[in-house]
């Protein structure tokens, strides 16, 4: 049975693709009635990597990016990430927020815990179609919200999924804005014990 | 001069004038240790505080504070370093998002501070300056020919070591 993420075989893998897949198109459809504008998804990427290139996959270690991190818990254990750059996330705020005076381009308080919550709305959505997939029962934290680069901020799952072997393994998704293309990424971590419970519970 | 980049779980070791970088330390830690004399001087990136929390058969030591600083400091006196001079400057500890207080992961960052901290007391290494938690990530660049470190951060901020 599985004791690391490298012995994910090809079907579980695929299984982990599709539960990326309707994760994050109901956290897209969520997304898209927020704006008010169609979203699509990209096709979900399974990712088994060293913790160097998990960083690089997302980017690259000094870029700024806005994150939002949900914990999960419960039946499954686990942690989704919603992130953005910093000039999408402020052009998301202003168009969900701005108001009329107000100067745009700046991340105040205000628009932060406009993304924050997104964030969040985005993480129950993907949590909430893998609960009903699996029939886990599963509880969701509140939303943190960090501004900074984005190896920095994904020191957080790295630490918590990597401390037992040398890869971690996340699943993710970017959404893109049809009309302001607006880019986003959801991206989810579970624990090894997660995975194994879920691919019980579809009878694999 | 030469650029060595050391990544998560990893540590590098060189002499004058190589830099040092480390990128993006959240919760992690980087520790620094140098000796003057020779300029030789050494970077280690740790993710995780105790490797004897963890009850697996192999674990990769370069991972942990306990482990990782016993062995880099072995590399630097098999490449000629005086040990007994070496001084550390260690950064990064972060708390990145504001988990509640008590949560385990909430704390980690504080744990490798004091991880690290315990273990180059044990090896009677001293500190000679660090810039450690808060919340936000730091970049360093260890120039071994004058053993500063340079911390640098997003809000513009440059910290010297």
């Amino acid at each position: 049975m599985l004791n690391s993420y490298d012995e994910l075989n090809e079907m579980q893998i695929d299984v982990l693709r599709e539960i990326g897949n309707i994760g994050a198109g109901n956290a897209a459809t969520s997304l898209a009635e927020m704006l008010d504008e169609m979203v699509q998804i990209t096709v979900p990427v399974v990712k088994i990597t060293g913790f160097d290139e998990a960083i690089k996959a997302l980017g690259g270690a000094e870029c700024m990016t806005v994150g939002v991190l949900v914990n999960f818990s419960g039946e499954a254990n686990g942690m989704i990430m919603f992130l953005l750059n910093t000039k999408d996330a402020i052009r998301i705020t202003d168009i969900l927020v701005s108001q009329d005076g107000e100067e745009e381009g700046q991340l105040n308080d205000l628009k932060l815990s406009a993304i924050k919550e997104i964030g969040n709305i985005l993480s129950a959505s993907y949590i909430n179609s893998i609960s009903t997939l699996t029939g886990l029962s599963i509880n969701l934290s509140i939303p943190y919200i960090a501004i900074d680069m984005a190896g920095a901020l994904m020191s957080v799952p790295i630490i918590e999924f990597g401390s037992l072997g040398d890869s971690v393994m996340f699943i993710e998704e970017g959404f893109i804005g049809q009309k302001n293309d607006l880019k986003s990424h959801i991206i989810m971590f579970a624990e090894i014990d997660t995975l194994k419970i879920i691919m019980e519970r579809l009878g694999l | 001069m030469g650029n060595l980049v050391v990544e998560i779980s990893d540590y590098k070791s060189s002499k004058n004038p190589d830099v040092i970088i480390t990128y993006a330390l959240g919760s992690c830690v980087g520790i620094c240790l140098y000796d003057n004399q020779t300029k030789r001087g050494g970077m280690a990136h740790i993710m995780l505080p105790n490797s004897k929390e963890f009850k697996i058969q192999k674990i990769n030591r370069m991972k942990f504070a306990d482990t990782a600083i016993p062995d880099l400091v072995e590399k630097l006196k098999r490449e000629g370093a005086n040990i007994t001079r070496l001084t550390a400057k260690i950064a990064g500890g972060a708390q990145m998002f504001a988990l509640q207080k008590g949560s385990p992961l909430g704390v980690i960052g504080d744990r490798n501070i004091a991880s690290t901290k315990h273990t180059l007391q044990a090896m009677r290494i001293p500190i000679v300056s660090e810039d450690t938690g808060k919340n936000y990530g730091r970049t360093l660049y260890f120039d071994l020919e004058t053993g500063l470190v340079r911390v640098q951060s997003l809000n513009n901020t440059t910290n010297i070591l």
